[in-house]
């Protein structure tokens, strides 16, 4: 459902890019309609944190090592720092911002990851979050739902230098496993 | 569509994208996130946003962005270089040309152009080519001895340094008593300092308010369904959506709703909020809102409002209209006037006028996950808005953080919770997203809380001597829709008329009335202004009646220490009589008084005000000022806590001098985190000329428990016995033998080595039992009292009505200054602030009651242009409640200078003119009226 329509112009040579070859993109950021004009080499992760001031998606490396930046592009995980703005339109994006609902309620991975202590220093937590929700997207309607080592491998281009992974498998594993029963209330 | 330009701004190459409507400031704000430019206006007549284009200054709120393709741009952001700041920038901290800094960089960047242009411009070159710049705090006259010392620099040449006069008290200080610049000053200098919207915070939107069209009616309905269906917009709440209580600033007459329930009362109430992606959508949103009034009958005058059968504007209370009465008799009035031997009456007639500080106001809320709120506002109280958000959410304070950013002053208008503040907190939670919301200069005088307009009957009696013996004061107080501070404002310009002058008898009526217009306020002196303008007015005409010279009238009356006047106000201090004997020498009155050429008249007026009202808006017991001061573990810095509010009058430098003072450290050796409720204790923040007297003993006692401890530490280190040590300067010694010392942060890093941090604590609340028993005698007391007396000069052109002031002789009895400057800086911005509301400032409604003067160019207030030579004085006093002897100045030095220049006026002009403002208009009838008269007679 595309309720809202946002307009935005990316006014600005940041990150060198220059506007003198402008593309129009149309696409849908969080449920709202977004119409962009765009540098026709534009990043992903620049429109979202530089142009649309969504700083939640976060750069840890800018090469696709880190998976800091991961957001859903139709639902499919995929690192906003390699992935051309242009190549959006048409598609639905969500980032960290749109996972929580209009009502305040977290998603069921956020709440995983609260109760589960998979959490520390956070700067990987909201790609880390994208990439399980992809993995929750995926297994929705799935027979068989993966079992904990198809998930660690899944979350393998998600790195975290503080938990050692175990409390994040934990929880990807509640969120989807669990799925279908309640996980605990956090807020 | 969008255009591509290329330009330079600071040095930087940018190739951007733009669209047709934003403006070059839109472009340095919202998009290079260069926020030293300022938004005051956005109608070119404020100057905060001025910028050089290609080298000359330009408003950059008329510049449309696409205007400058191939263009350089130059911002306050570049002045500064890696190897320090502009000469320009560089005087205007040092002289103290900086307040509340928000026109600061518009301002520095005209200069700049100024300079370039002329670089031997003149002072009176310097003083018209700044008139497009407009500040409020500081009465120009420091920014155009910057800018002399800035040219005199830049042109290689030393400026004469000004004599400095040392008030006796501070002889023995270190700290205390010097002239320093403000602490804040080079950050405001350099486009650093951060106001409210100046923050953008992740993912934030933004909000706005529906104002009523109508003066009066009954909200039949609301329709938000078509602004809700448009693209962007988030949040719509009306009345139904917020809690069912009322709220407001003082507690017996909270009579506002958050937004209007049922009714709407002015033109400016508060209907609807909206929360969207950007301003834009926000007003376009608005006029999707359809509501139903049913129209009332409004009033608007207060004389016709307390007519019985007049409309009223609530239905269960305020009969006739009088939202506050007041009784007041002392004495014996009948015998009072019985003894006089001559007794005149008048009545006068006050203006309605508006801070109008060059910030508007500004808030952005944000909720976290704990459901606890942040609030970023441009307020003066930070406490009370934490209280009255605390009482409106029904949440305990904790779970409510306040934090005041660098305001852009105020003056009484940011001096109360807001709307803003209020609904940007329910918007976000709505959203949970943070929300921002902000007034442009059309909604800052819809909103109000500006100065009431009073109709004062004044009379007088006095004995042939000149001694009075009565005083009867009526004053109708036109209060406008709702109550806000209009209580205090009815009694204050009662109760505060007995400082000044001894008198034994005194009759006060107070009527505060509603009408249909925007609720009127607490402005710079709370209700004194006017009943002072009148009395000093009347004063000067009953000497003038029994031949006696006005000076000395005021000389004979005049307050003395430690007096209790008849309406059980305590004065301690006072060197009133000091400061008219000033004013007196310095202007040469005795040579020009009655000697001057018609067209030419010198006048005197007289004022003070409290030094921090004794009792506190909102009744508790917790001390009014509190602070806490932490020590780093080397010694090297103390960082003082406080929660009273810098609102550009210089608190956190004063405060801290206080502080250095008491601990025995020099200046450049602590910094001020001030008004944030999580991090600073709680203090009821800057109104009533508080903050001084009160902070300021915090602030020492606080210093004194750190350096007690150091002290201590010390005292094993120098093996001799803690009485027997002081410090000073950064050295702690051994009283008898200055020559045995260590260095105070060695005494206070052994106190962290061996007890942990090193923290003081300090609180202050007023003396218990201050004033009578009759109600409403809290309000008008205070710990102490200050004193000022001015005397003007003007020139009143005969044939067209302009009156041009000339001279402003001021003395303060401020108690001790603690900064000088800064005590300057409140006195002249003073006098400025006074003179442009006596001759410009008056808003104008239609006859629907809407504003029709709302911005800054049909509502005048005084430029660089208009103001005269100011010589101000801080006459030697000791308070001994105060702080090294401190007592207030701010909003005193404004309450003598209506009448002092009425006064001028009438002697100028051989006629009186009863009515604010004085304008040309008003003195021509005037001088026709009295040529009409005497060639009748």
């Amino acid at each position: 459902m595309l309720k809202e329509k946002k307009t935005r112009v990316p006014s600005k040579n940041r990150n060198g890019y220059s506007p003198s070859t402008l593309v129009s993109v149309i696409f849908s950021l969080n449920g709202s309609q977004a119409t962009c004009s765009i540098p026709s080499s534009m990043l992903l992760i620049d429109l979202i944190r530089e142009e649309f001031g969504l700083t939640g998606t976060k750069p840890g490396c800018r090469e696709g090592e880190c998976g800091a930046c991961t957001v859903l592009v139709d639902g499919h995980a995929v690192n906003s720092c390699l992935y051309l703005t242009v190549n959006i339109n048409g598609k639905e994006v969500t980032t960290i911002e749109g996972l929580t609902g209009r009502d305040g309620n977290l998603d069921p991975v956020q709440k995983a990851m609260i109760s589960k202590g998979a959490i520390q220093c956070g700067f990987c937590t909201p790609g880390m979050v994208m990439s399980i929700k992809s993995l929750v997207n995926r297994n929705k309607n799935a027979k068989k739902k993966m079992n904990r080592e198809e998930i660690k491998k899944s979350l393998e281009g998600n790195l975290c230098r503080c938990t050692g992974y175990i409390k994040i498998i934990d929880a990807a594993e509640a969120a989807i496993t669990k799925m279908d029963e309640k996980i605990t209330e956090i807020h | 569509m969008k255009q591509i330009i290329q330009l330079t701004v600071n040095g930087n190459d940018y190739e951007l994208a733009v669209k047709p409507g934003p403006t070059l400031l839109d472009l340095l704000r919202d998009d290079l996130k260069l926020t030293g430019t300022k938004k005051g206006c956005e109608l070119g007549d404020c100057g905060a946003c001025t910028v050089l284009l290609d080298g000359k200054a330009v408003n950059s709120c008329l510049v449309l962005a696409v205007e400058c393709d191939g263009r350089k741009v130059e911002t306050i952001e570049s002045l500064a270089t890696i190897n320090g700041l502009h000469p320009i920038q560089k005087a205007f901290i040092e002289k103290g040309a900086i307040q509340c800094g928000y026109c600061t960089p518009g301002m520095i960047m005209r200069v700049k152009s100024l300079l370039d242009e002329k670089p031997d411009a003149s002072k009176e070159d310097i003083q018209n080519g700044i008139t497009g710049n407009l500040c409020r705090c500081t009465g120009y006259k420091k920014i155009i001895e910057a800018v002399e010392t800035a040219r005199d620099k830049m042109n290689g040449k030393e400026s004469e340094k000004p004599a400095v006069h040392q008030q006796k008290a501070t002889g023995d200080l270190s700290v205390v008593g010097k002239s320093l610049p403000k602490l804040d000053a080079p950050d405001k200098a350099t486009g650093r300092a951060q106001y409210t919207d100046d923050i953008t915070l992740p993912n934030m939107l933004y909000g706005k308010l529906l104002l009523s069209p109508v003066p009066h009616a009954v909200i039949k309905s609301i329709d938000v369904s078509e602004a809700l269906k448009l693209p962007g917009v988030k949040a719509i709440l009306t009345g139904a959506d917020v809690p069912d209580i009322t709220w407001g600033t003082s507690p017996p007459r909270y009579d506002e709703y958050i937004l209007a329930k049922k009714k709407v009362r002015f033109v400016g109430d508060v209907v609807a909020a909206v929360a969207a992606v950007d301003e834009e959508t926000c007003y376009r949103a608005l006029k999707l809102i359809n509501v139903d009034y049913e129209e009332l009958p409004s009033v608007f005058d207060p004389m016709e409002a307390m007519k019985p059968g007049a409309p009223r504007l609530f239905d269960d209370k305020y009969e006739n209209n009088i939202n506050t009465r007041v009784d007041h008799h002392f004495g014996d009035i009948e015998k009072g006037f019985a003894e006089a031997d001559h007794v005149r009456e008048a009545r006068f007639v006050g203006n309605r006028t508006y801070q109008n500080p060059i910030e508007p106001h500004c808030s952005i809320a944000e909720w976290d996950r704990h459901g606890r709120v942040t609030l970023y506002s441009s307020t003066q109280v930070v406490h009370y808005v934490h209280h009255q958000l605390g009482r409106i959410l029904d949440m305990p304070l904790g779970n409510i953080r306040v934090v005041m950013t660098h305001c852009g002053g105020g003056f009484g208008a940011k001096a109360a919770t807001t709307t803003l503040d209020v609904m940007s907190v329910f918007l976000a939670k709505k959203t949970g997203q943070p929300v921002k919301m902000r007034f442009n200069r059309e909604e800052m005088y819809l909103y109000g809380r500006g100065r009431h307009k009073q109709y004062i009957d004044l009379k007088i009696g006095v004995k042939k001597d000149g001694t009075i013996t009565a005083v009867k004061q009526k004053a109708v107080l036109e209060g406008g829709a709702y109550s806000s501070f209009g209580i205090v404002s009815t009694y204050y310009a009662g109760s505060m008329l007995t400082t000044n002058y001894k008198f034994p008898n005194y009759k006060y009526d107070g009527y505060r009335v509603n009408t249909n217009l925007p609720p009127c306020g607490a402005f710079r002196g709370h209700g004194c202004p006017q009943p002072r303008f009148a009395f000093e007015s009347l004063l000067s005409m009953v000497a003038d009646d029994i031949g006696m010279d006005q000076v000395e009238i005021r000389l004979k009356n005049a307050m003395t220490p430690e007096y209790h006047t008849i309406n059980d106000l305590d004065i301690h201090s006072c060197e009133f009589k000091a400061c008219i004997e000033e004013v007196k020498k310095k202007s040469g009155w005795e040579k020009k008084k009655g000697k001057m050429p018609r067209g030419r008249g010198i006048g005197i007026g007289c004022g003070g005000f409290v030094s921090g009202a004794g009792y506190p808006i909102y009744r508790s017991k917790f001390p009014h000022s509190n602070a806490i001061i932490k020590v780093e573990e080397d010694g090297s810095k103390a960082v003082l806590f406080i929660g009273d509010a810098d609102i550009g009058q210089g608190s956190d430098t004063v405060l801290a001098m206080a502080a250095c003072e008491a601990m025995g450290i020099s200046f450049d050796r602590i910094s001020v985190i001030s008004a944030d409720s999580d991090i600073t204790p709680v203090g009821f923040g800057a109104y009533s000329s508080r903050v001084t007297l009160m902070g300021g003993n915090a602030s020492k006692m606080a210093g004194e428990e750190i350096k007690k401890q150091v002290l201590a530490a010390a005292a094993s280190i120098l093996n001799c016995g803690e009485n027997n040590l002081d410090s000073k300067d950064n050295k702690v010694f051994v009283k008898d033998h200055p020559d045995q010392f260590i260095s105070w942060e060695e005494a206070a890093r052994t106190h962290f080595s061996l007890k942990g941090p090193l923290i003081g604590k300090g609180h202050y609340s007023p003396p218990e039992g201050l004033g009578g028993k009759y109600k409403g005698a809290a309000v008008g007391t205070s710990p102490a009292y200050s004193f000022s007396a001015t005397i003007c000069e003007v020139e009143a052109d005969m044939e067209t009505g302009k009156v041009k002031v000339l001279n402003f002789w001021d003395a303060h009895d401020c108690g001790t200054a603690i900064n000088p400057l800064a005590v300057e800086g409140q006195a002249e911005g003073s006098v400025v602030m006074g003179m442009s509301e006596v001759l410009l400032e008056d808003e104008v409604f239609d006859k629907k009651g809407k504003i029709i003067n709302a911005d800054l160019h049909n509502y005048l207030i005084a430029t660089s242009a208009d103001i005269p030579a100011i010589d101000t004085t801080i006459v030697d006093s000791y308070e001994p409640q105060g702080p090294y002897g401190a007592k207030e100045i701010g909003e005193g030095a404004i309450v003598p200078i209506l009448g002092a220049l009425a006064n001028a006026i009438s002697d100028a002009i051989g006629v009186r003119i009863y009515d604010l403002p004085i304008t040309p208009q008003k003195v021509l009838e005037a001088i026709h009226s009295a040529k009409n008269k005497s060639t009748r007679s």
